[in-house]
């Protein structure tokens, strides 16, 4: 896919029966982003209220440290570190697979309202559930692992077909690109204020807590709700880069991509799936956290310089929420924003400038 | 110099005696309203019971929960709803674009985020200067919203102008929200009050912000005979004589006043300036000396149907107007924006 003779590999096992094309120049970002991500995600375990040096962070991690080191770093940053690259992950990766299937830089899920209607999913199940333990780490573990991403999951893909259905019909003289944002930015009102609604139903005490829900936190995470993300990844994560070619040419547009033998309607039904159930256990891990899927994906094709950039996009996805959650922490001294918090002062400008540059 | 005072000939308008008894009606729908406003809520009260309160016969509680709970509130309901259906009739002349509504195109969210700024940077708590913060922030955002939205081809079309807003207040609204969650002791007032919400609003907020919601409606007024013209197109509306910068800026300054006072009395309410002034508009045709009276009616029986609703449905807690309105607000936003043309008039 990149312009450049040579740049590509062809990669296959002696006997020829399997073989790979391996863009270079995408292999070697993915490289590089890999090991940016692991020093983050050591970074983000030295930090905490108080600082870790970062040879015991690594004697905890492997269990040398003293046990009072070993199990801060093993139950309490580890797993908040590893919810932040696997949400990261996800997220960059369904924005990259969503804005490459609508051929549009501006429709990830969270600009296209995916995000909160997971969130309100999410919510829905933990109402039901019980009042009292709504907002995060309240629930039990069983529903943190289970029943919280199923609501999201069913939050995503409902509010997925509704901004999708409403963003197929024209809407007045404006260009589809827009069209999606416009839509979804209303129903994120919708699903926004439905969570605020549910949430007034809860703890009077939890009022704090329950940013989870809006804006995004990574706050407080355990393995627990590592479980759901995790699998999904590493589940779809293969499928979708095993898809990645037709894809290709789907960016290419439609007409291209039926004259190469894809079939189109099919592939969008499971790419989009794909993309609303990665985004749906996002959300049920760290809340409606915003803007990651819009910006991983065009600033991993910025360095990649070539189509629809997936694993890195994905790795772009960690490094920014890493780096977020890292700052969120540290901006203010004696107080913790949520993660969510930065991801939004940073890409709704983003978002803006993105608009103000996009061509009608 | 007698024919430029004439009104500029618009399309047929229905005829005065007509909308005249349309705004009798309403009237009596704003009653109707308000008693309900009064009478329901988390204990619903017999009718006779709230007159006895209002007219002072009755002591005990349901004098208490009439006189110092439900009715300032349902009078500030009345009036935040107006303000809101009027900012945006100005708006949508003004623009004549059928999507400008004060809350999509910025101007709610730049008057939160002013407030909110204030209140932390400052400790201003108080209403009065309030008021004036989320006036200027209102004014600010509005202006930087046009600027953007003209200057750029995104713009150019009335959903482009929008979209543009909506893109500033997600901007400015993450800014508002993140600067609460700095300080958790407030974080609760705050909350509701960036949702919308009508609850736990004072006698002296309505007093205060009565005025100045006044003033706002005096310049909507004298603009409307302006605004008539602009419709008509800008050389259109120069060509009658009309002064267009003056206008504008009398008509924009309506809309920030009317705007920022509603915001800062209850918060960023949504969608109700967008769908009011064209439930009205429907019902006066163009003229828009009509179209602010009701506008002004409608938003007020909305804003406090949305209240009331939002009392009853979630016994015994409350769901905020604001979500309410979001709820009904939203799909008329979407059926505006697959219906409105580029270019077309209001």
């Amino acid at each position: 896919m990149s312009g450049l003779p040579g740049a590509e590999l062809l990669v296959s096992t002696p006997s020829g029966r399997l073989s790979v094309l391996i863009n270079r120049r995408a292999a070697l970002v993915a490289s590089a982003l890999l090991l940016v991500v692991a020093a983050l995600a050591v970074l983000s375990t030295a930090f905490g209220t108080r600082w870790l040096p970062i040879d015991q962070v690594l004697s905890g991690l492997l269990g040398t440290a003293d046990r009072a080191v070993t199990l801060t770093v093993r139950e309490f940053r580890l797993p908040r570190t590893v919810v932040a690259v696997l949400v990261g992950s996800a997220l960059g990766l369904a924005g990259a697979l969503t804005q490459a299937l609508t051929r549009n830089p501006l429709a990830s899920p969270d600009v296209l309202g995916v995000v909160s209607g997971a969130s309100a999913g999410a919510v829905a199940v933990l109402i039901t559930a019980g009042g009292a333990t709504v907002g995060y780490g309240g629930a039990a573990a069983g529903l943190s692992e289970v029943g919280v991403p199923i609501g999201a999951l069913a939050g995503a893909l409902l509010s997925a077909a509704l901004v999708l259905g409403l963003a197929s019909r024209p809407a007045g003289a404006l260009p589809a690109t827009q069209r999606v944002v416009l839509i979804g930015i209303i129903l994120n009102a919708v699903f926004l204020g439905l969570v605020q609604w549910a949430l007034t139903i809860g703890d009077v005490d939890q009022a704090a807590k329950a940013a989870v829900w809006l804006t995004g936190s990574l706050h407080g995470r355990g393995w627990e709700h590592v479980t759901a993300v995790g699998l999904a990844l590493a589940v779809l994560l293969p499928l979708a880069l095993l898809l990645r070619r037709p894809l290709d040419a789907v960016a290419l547009g439609e007409d291209i991509a039926i004259t190469l033998g894809v079939r189109v309607p099919r592939l969008r039904l499971v790419l989009f799936t794909l993309a609303f159930a990665l985004a749906g256990m996002a959300v049920a891990a760290a809340g409606a956290i915003g803007f990651v899927a819009l910006l991983a994906p065009p600033l991993a094709r910025r360095i990649t310089r070539s189509g629809a950039p997936l694993l890195t996009a994905a790795l772009m996805g960690a490094a920014l929420l890493l780096t977020a959650d890292v700052l969120a922490r540290h901006l203010v001294p004696g107080a913790e924003l949520p993660a969510g918090a930065v991801t939004a002062l940073v890409g709704a400008p983003a978002l803006l400038v993105m608009l103000l540059r996009s061509r009608s | 110099m007698t024919l430029l005072r004439e009104r500029p000939s618009v399309p047929p308008a229905a005829g005065q005696a007509r909308l005249g008894l349309g705004v009798v009606l309403l009237l009596a729908a704003v009653a109707a309203v308000a008693v309900l406003g009064l009478a329901l809520g988390s204990q619903a009260l017999p009718l006779w019971e709230v007159l006895a309160a209002l007219r002072g016969q009755e002591a005990g509680d349901a004098s208490i929960i009439v006189l110092e709970q439900r009715l300032p509130r349902t009078m500030l309901g009345l009036l935040v709803g107006s303000a809101l259906g009027m900012g945006g009739a100005v708006a949508q002349s003004l623009t004549r674009n059928p999507l400008a509504d004060p809350g999509l195109l910025g101007v709610s969210a730049g008057a939160a985020l002013a407030i909110v700024v204030a209140a932390f940077a400052a400790g201003v708590t108080t209403l009065a200067p309030q008021l004036l913060f989320a006036i200027g922030g209102a004014a600010a955002a509005g202006t930087a919203v046009l600027l953007l939205g003209t200057r750029t081809a995104v713009g150019t079309t009335p959903q482009g102008l929008a979209l543009v807003g909506v893109a500033v207040s997600a901007v400015l609204i993450s800014v508002a929200s993140t600067v609460v969650l700095f300080d958790a002791q407030t974080l609760d007032e705050y909350r509701f009050w960036l949702v919308g919400s009508l609850a736990g609003r004072g006698m002296s907020t309505l007093t205060t912000v009565a005025p100045v919601i006044a003033g706002g409606a005096v310049l909507a007024w004298i603009a409307s005979r302006a605004l008539d013209a602009v419709a008509l197109g800008d050389d259109t509306a120069r060509a009658l004589g009309v002064r267009l910068r003056r206008a504008q800026l009398l008509a924009g300054t309506a809309v920030v006043v009317l705007t920022g006072a509603a915001v800062a009395a209850a918060g960023p309410i949504a969608f109700i300036g967008l769908a009011v002034p064209h439930a009205a508009r429907a019902l006066t045709g163009p003229r828009t000396a009509w179209l602010l009276a009701y506008s002004a009616a409608l938003g007020a029986v909305l804003l406090v149907l949305a209240d009331v609703i939002g009392r009853i449905v979630a016994r015994p807690n409350e769901l905020q107007a604001g979500v309410i309105t979001a709820l009904i607000g939203a799909p008329i936003a979407l059926a505006l924006l697959r219906r409105s043309r580029s270019g077309a008039t209001v």
